[in-house]
């Protein structure tokens, strides 16, 4: 059995088993149960990256069984490198955000402390079958399962608006999640597959074709079916409607998961499907993403800098920080999508611990208000030292994750044959409102003059110091040796953009005939100042 | 042959090590040797860099890459072509630049022990400074501009932990002291967004960012011993490094790449070369390929469908390198942070502020010489930025009342002097200034705290006396009495000997007086401007000239007065007429300081000038510069000039003196002398006292506004629009009247039952419900996730049936 099949049915055990976990006056084990079922997960992926050959673009650890054959449908799974990184991702944040529920406000309130592991562990089953899965049914039943977990995390465990928050986020996921179905069927269908690697190899030997011959084409409609889903994911400005509900209203290990992992769904699938699927139609409507990819990083930079609520604030620099990630995706060069496969990591370390950090902060003083805070570095100083190493890492300090990722996004949205200098000019612009917002937060919570309700905050508990410097350490060590990761999904990245043609002369835009929609226009700079145009 | 080279990290290492021992053990180690510890640290440093220094000289000052250990590379991406070290380069600029940080640094070091005595985060202190030495070290000795762009950010970093040191005070203090640091936090930000898109055309351009590969000859010129300044007699150090590399030239030339001996004839040394032929042009770093580009042997890439020419290219690179210069060097526009990070301690101000961190532009501009060089537009911008900064920063300087504001101003304009100077193509001019302003300005901050440090004393002397205890010696002048501000000061010359007979030749070194320091690297800025103008007839050094000029005139005067306000006349508060001398760790290094500020200029004395050359070599800094900075060039002495500045330095000293001294300065409603005139002169002392009404314009112009838009962005946009109208209004509206149109019509029980389930809990949502029995929540959404499945797949199976 391959190990990506072991790798999902562990959580799915943990589910099984704290189903089951009714014996009387046992409730106080369930949340060692969940963390050890985390902990075995998180160990497994590291078998599996351990297994994995760095050197093969392509899908290892496949396991794949006949589900319905008349239709195509196969349960498959397998990673590559892209998958790989991000599988890594989940399992790191799941033990971290389970373990930062110990003891938690919460459960005083709410209780069903057994429900709520089950519930991490089951989204935890349902993320990780959305990183490896390779079959797009699979994958659409998993990419919906992610949101009942979610749903209830929030609905019951949440603050007082949570019922709102939470249809609001299941609704509105929802409602983008019917276009890509009806994509994905036209797809399977039309292809006699529903296997990704299968109709990849049939659009490769021509024997299927997704037309594209403008922004009105079969290709072009299909595109945007599976993006629209992703795009409220992750969510891409201005489908970000629902997130600041659903961060403000989740408990702590929610926000976690959510920023942490949940919204890299989004992102992951557009590398994942929309770029090898359609590659026309990515470059066609790429310079257009890209542009709200930016749009996002300016607005939720801005937006965020007027926010008075700690969460709030942080869930908009999810938005400034995801649309680094767009940029560089539909860079459609390696450094731009190993970028931003990076950033999907790095931002969810980052924006992760800045909500862990906030739920601690809530957990003392029961408000998220900035204005109640102030002077907190003097009472915790080591809590104050890891707050300022996770907000410059968001910020993107060089040295720590968040610039690496930063750096090579920007760094190939300029060298894109699509992109360009406009879009890394304003995209850059993004790391200067950052240090505006982050500094602020950070002068508003830590620095300041200590307040007296803030004079007799309690130290760390246990469980908090070992959560944060699991998330410091790997701070530091994507900032100075990113090569760890960038060499895993280095062939994963590079086949795949070979595969869709983005590398070679054959699909640049001219070569397609392709006019897009926004982004390279043909302009020819003679001579320091004059300016010819053609 | 293992050589002192290869301990290159070790110059990083010891204060690294330094900050970590303080960071987890500071506490245990207690205070007196948390201090000693981070001195010692950065003691290290300083004899770790002058061991470089003799083992350049050995080899002949050919620049050694060093890798960092355990790092290896930082980013290594194959596919996308991109490879950037952890590097090192030991050569002549960065081992210049690691004495002036760690020998100035170790100095403050020490000096602070006496200082921060008794603050109450004393052991975090030493962390910091440490820390912003290893950050410091790294952005001179990075081979690649990535890495120099870690150490850029990492030294602001540190600035902005310094900066806002004391944020726990009472009062609002704290508060402005946050404020300044973010302040400069973020200005320094816009800075570093310039380098960024610098870098990202550099890579794009030449595909690397390596200032030069391994075996790459910086300055072929000099290695192939083309270009000596000093023949006379100082060229016995370098002579035989010449002889040798005379031999070398033919191997060279015949491509032959045979490892031939070093300076010395050792056998298996790497072999020396002396021109850049053994490398293919893409093999080379940034600026070796950038004069292929500017002679036209390299083409110039297209960014998305965009294709400049090769000097458009590279003009573009400076302006952007330039804006990171601007922030980090506080020129004109972003130079407003600096007097800010006066909120700091002394000795960051000293440190951070005044000797090495805000110098790094300059370096960094004279590191990439051969981009500036090539960049006339550039050029003219960057003379023109730098003259009107020293000259605005001088003029703001006559009017400020804080001690360290005065000095904060005076460093803006001095860096203006550097800056100026790489405008003019005076590359080695404008490190001679940065080394021998690194000595006078950081004696003359390091004076400026001992001062404040004596009358923050007489003050508590003055209070205990009376009886009024303040408890911790730590609050910092809560009853509103002001250490800092000069109009509290006075007569302090008989009470703080020592500190007034440094301050006295720190002031003399930055007015420019002969034989003191800054005489002779102020003079060669000038020397080289007029040059420029009179040589290539080039605007830009006369404007330049001018300028400097007249902000040369300016130094004096305003330095002179704070000699008179701070140490000459009467004490003018109780607590100046009890401040007592500072204690010997805080003199000591005055002292030292003192004597680098006097004999600072002959580390690069012109030749042929009152025979000083005989004792202490000609252009010695030029010659060692030289074998790394490949536009180098000897300033040559022009004597009207240098008299023409000494005796507008002098004048502007003896009308200081006339209109400040014996008293004077300060009438009794705390005026100054100028302010008290009533005419067209008290209009312009009132103009500098309010800096030009420069932050006040920002304000307007870019805080305020940012602020109202993004409140108007998130109040208005967002959440009024976005979320309640668009979403909560019309879009659920819309859902409800479409669930119901749905219902109706649609017959069939299985989708009218889902449908319903829609229907209601939309309804649901409308009314908001705020249940908290978590059975309603269960069911709602069990429903609706039934139900939306439900309807699509009875969408779908037609499409199923006909599909395949």
């Amino acid at each position: 059995m391959a190990l990506t099949t072991i790798l999902l049915a562990i959580p799915l055990l943990g589910v099984l088993v704290l189903l089951l976990w009714t014996r009387e006056g046992s409730q106080q084990q369930v949340k060692w149960v969940a963390f050890g079922f985390s902990i075995v997960t998180f160990l497994a992926s590291l078998l599996m990256w351990n297994r994995f050959d760095p050197t093969q673009g392509g899908f290892q650890m496949v396991q794949s069984w006949d589900w319905l054959p008349m239709l195509g449908i196969k349960i498959q799974w397998g990673v590559d490198g892209i998958s790989m990184l991000l599988v890594l991702l989940t399992t790191f944040i799941m033990p971290l955000a389970i373990l930062s529920s110990f003891g938690s406000g919460i459960f005083a309130e709410r209780g069903r402390e057994r429900l709520y592991y089950l519930f991490m562990l089951l989204l935890e089953f349902a993320m990780l079958g959305v990183f490896v899965t390779l079959d797009l049914i699979i994958f659409y039943i998993f990419w919906e399962l992610t949101l009942v977990p979610m749903y209830f995390l929030i609905g019951i465990w949440g603050a007082e608006q949570r019922i709102y928050a939470a249809v609001k986020f299941f609704l509105y996921t929802m409602a983008g999640s019917i276009m890509m179905l009806l994509a994905i069927l036209y797809v399977g269908l039309t292809a006699e597959t529903f296997v990704l690697p299968g109709i990849l190899a049939a659009q490769a030997d021509g024997r299927v074709q997704f037309l594209y011959d403008g922004l009105f084409s079969t290709q072009s409609f299909l595109f945007l079916g599976f993006f629209i889903a992703f795009a409220i994911k992750v969510p891409i400005w201005p489908f970000h409607s629902w997130l600041p509900d659903a961060h403000v209203q989740a408990p702590t290990a929610g926000s976690v998961i959510l920023a942490g992992i949940l919204l890299k769904l989004g992102t992951y699938g557009i590398v994942r499907f929309c770029l090898p699927l359609f590659p026309e139609a990515s470059v066609g409507w790429g310079g257009f993403i890209a542009s709200l990819g930016v749009i996002g990083i300016l607005y939720g930079a801005w937006v965020s800098y007027a926010q008075d609520d700690v969460k709030k604030l942080v869930a908009y620099s999810s938005v400034s920080h995801l649309g680094f990630v767009v940029v560089g995706i539909f860079a459609l060069n390696s450094a731009g999508l190993q970028g931003a496969t990076l950033q999907m990591v790095n931002h969810g370390i980052s924006t992760g611990g800045l909500f862990l950090l906030v739920g601690m902060l809530y957990e003392r003083r029961h408000t998220k208000e900035m204005a109640a805070f102030g002077g907190v570095w003097k009472v915790m100083p080591a809590f104050g030292g890891i707050s300022l190493v996770i907000v410059l890492s968001s910020m993107g300090l060089p040295g720590l994750n968040g610039f690496v990722g930063e750096f090579t996004i920007l760094l190939g949205s300029l060298g894109s044959e699509y992109l360009g200098f406009t879009f890394a000019f304003l995209a850059t612009l993004g790391v200067i409102m950052a240090a505006i917002y982050l500094l602020n937060m950070f002068q508003h919570v830590y620095m300041g003059e200590l307040r007296e309700e803030n004079a007799d905050l309690a130290p760390m508990r246990w469980n908090e110091i070992a959560v944060l410097v699991p998330v410091v350490i790997l701070t530091l060590w994507i900032g100075l040796q990113p090569g760890t990761f960038f060499r895993l999904m280095d062939h994963s990245t590079g086949q795949l953009l070979e595969d869709a043609g983005f590398t070679t002369e054959t699909r640049t835009a001219e070569s397609l005939g392709i006019t897009p929609l926004v982004g390279r226009g043909t302009l020819e700079l003679n001579g320091p100042y004059t300016l010819v145009l053609d | 042959m293992v050589t002192f080279l290869d301990w290159a990290p070790l110059v990083i290492l010891f204060p690294l090590l330094g900050f970590i021992a303080n960071l987890f053990g500071g506490a245990r180690l207690g205070r007196r040797y948390a201090g000693w510890l981070a001195t010692g640290a950065a003691a290290l440093a300083f004899v770790v860099s002058l061991l470089l220094l003799v083992a350049l000289r050995e080899n002949g000052y050919q620049a050694h890459l060093q890798d960092f250990p355990l790092l290896g590379h930082w980013f290594d991406i194959p596919t996308a072509n991109l490879r950037i070290g952890w590097q090192l380069r030991v050569d002549t600029l960065s081992v210049t630049m690691m004495l002036v940080v760690t020998g100035v640094g170790s100095l403050i070091h020490l000096y602070a022990i006496g200082y921060m005595t008794g603050d109450s985060a004393f052991v975090r202190f030493f962390a910091y400074l440490n820390l912003f030495l290893v950050f410091m070290l790294v952005l001179v000795s990075a081979n690649n501009f990535l890495m120099m762009f870690v150490g850029w950010e990492g030294v602001g970093l540190c600035s902005y932990l310094l900066i806002g040191f004391w944020w726990d005070q009472r009062g609002g203090e704290g508060w402005r002291n946050s404020n300044a640091a973010r302040k400069a936090f973020i200005v320094n930000r816009v800075g570093d967004f310039g380098l960024l898109m610098a870098m990202f055309l550099i890579f794009w351009q030449f595909g690397t960012l390596d200032f030069y590969a391994p075996t790459e000859v910086a300055n072929v010129a000099w290695a192939s011993g083309a270009t000596h300044h000093s023949a006379d007699d100082h060229a016995t150090d370098d002579g035989h490094a010449a002889d040798a590399n005379e031999d070398e030239h033919e191997a060279a030339d015949d491509h032959t790449d045979s490892p031939a001996s070093d300076a010395h004839g050792e056998s298996g040394a790497p072999a020396v070369h002396t021109t850049n032929e053994h490398l293919a042009t893409h093999e080379r770093g940034v600026f070796g390929q950038a004069e292929a580009l500017i002679a036209g042997e390299l083409p110039v890439r297209a960014f998305a469908g965009v294709r400049l020419s090769a000097e458009g290219l590279v003009t573009l690179i400076t302006l952007f390198l330039l804006l990171g210069a601007i922030g980090k060097s506080a020129q004109i526009p972003l130079f407003v942070w600096l007097p800010d990070a006066m909120a700091g301690p002394t000795p960051v101000s000293a440190l951070i502020h005044a000797a090495t961190m805000v110098t790094a532009g300059v370096y960094m501009m004279v590191r990439a010489d051969v981009l500036f060089y090539e960049a006339a537009v550039t050029s003219f911008v960057v003379a023109i930025i730098g003259a009107a900064t020293a000259l605005t920063a001088g003029f703001i300087a006559l009017g400020q009342w804080d001690i360290k504001r005065v000095l904060a101003y005076s460093t803006i304009s001095q860096l203006g002097f550097m800056v100026a100077a790489v405008g003019v193509g005076a590359y080695v001019a404008a490190m001679f200034h940065l080394v021998t302003h690194a000595f006078f300005k950081a004696l003359l901050f390091l004076g400026s705290g001992s001062v404040i440090h004596g009358v923050e004393h007489g003050h508590h002397h003055v209070h205990d006396a009376h009886g009024v205890h303040e408890g911790e010696s730590t609050s910092h002048h809560e009853d509103g009495f002001d250490p800092q501000d000069m109009r509290n000061m006075g007569g302090l010359a008989a009470r703080m000997p020592l500190t007034y007979l440094t301050y006295l030749i720190g002031t003399l070194a930055l007015a420019g007086v002969f034989p003191l320091a800054g005489f002779w690297s102020k003079d060669e800025i000038l020397a080289d401007a007029w040059r420029l103008g009179i040589e290539k007839a080039e605007l830009s050094g006369y404007l330049t000239l001018g300028l400097l000029l007249a902000a040369a005139a300016m130094t004096a005067f305003y330095m002179w007065r704070q000699v008179e306000l701070v140490f000459h006349g009467r004490a003018r508060s109780e607590a100046a007429a009890a401040a007592p001398e500072s204690a010997y760790t805080m003199t000591v290094p005055l002292l030292i300081l003192a004597v680098a500020s006097v004999l600072g200029g002959m580390l690069n004395a012109p030749h042929g000038v009152l025979g000083l050359d005989r004792l202490f070599g000609a252009h010695s800094l030029t010659n060692f510069l030289e074998a790394t900075v490949r536009h180098a060039h000897a300033g040559s002495f022009v004597f009207w000039l240098a008299a023409l500045a000494l005796g507008l330095a002098v004048l502007a000293i003896l009308s200081a003196r006339s209109i400040y001294g014996q008293g004077r300065g300060v009438s009794e409603t705390g005026e100054d002398a100028l302010q008290a005139n009533g005419n067209l002169i008290s209009w312009f002392w009132q103009l500098a006292n309010r800096r030009l009404f420069w932050d006040e314009f920002y304000e307007c112009v870019f805080l305020r506004p940012y602020q109202a838009l993004a409140r108007f962005f998130a109040q208005t946009i967002d959440w009024d629009f976005w979320h309640n109208y668009v979403h909560d209004d019309v879009l659920r509206a819309g859902f409800n009247a479409a669930g119901g149109f749905l219902a109706r019509p649609v017959d069939m029980g299985l989708v009218d039952g889902a449908v319903n389930g829609v229907a209601r809990l939309i309804q649901s949502l409308s009314a908001r419900l705020r249940r908290t029995q978590s059975g309603y929540v269960r069911a709602y959404a069990l429903a609706l996730f039934l139900g939306t499945l439900l309807i699509v797949i009875l969408m779908l199976l037609p499409l199923a049936g006909s599909g395949g």
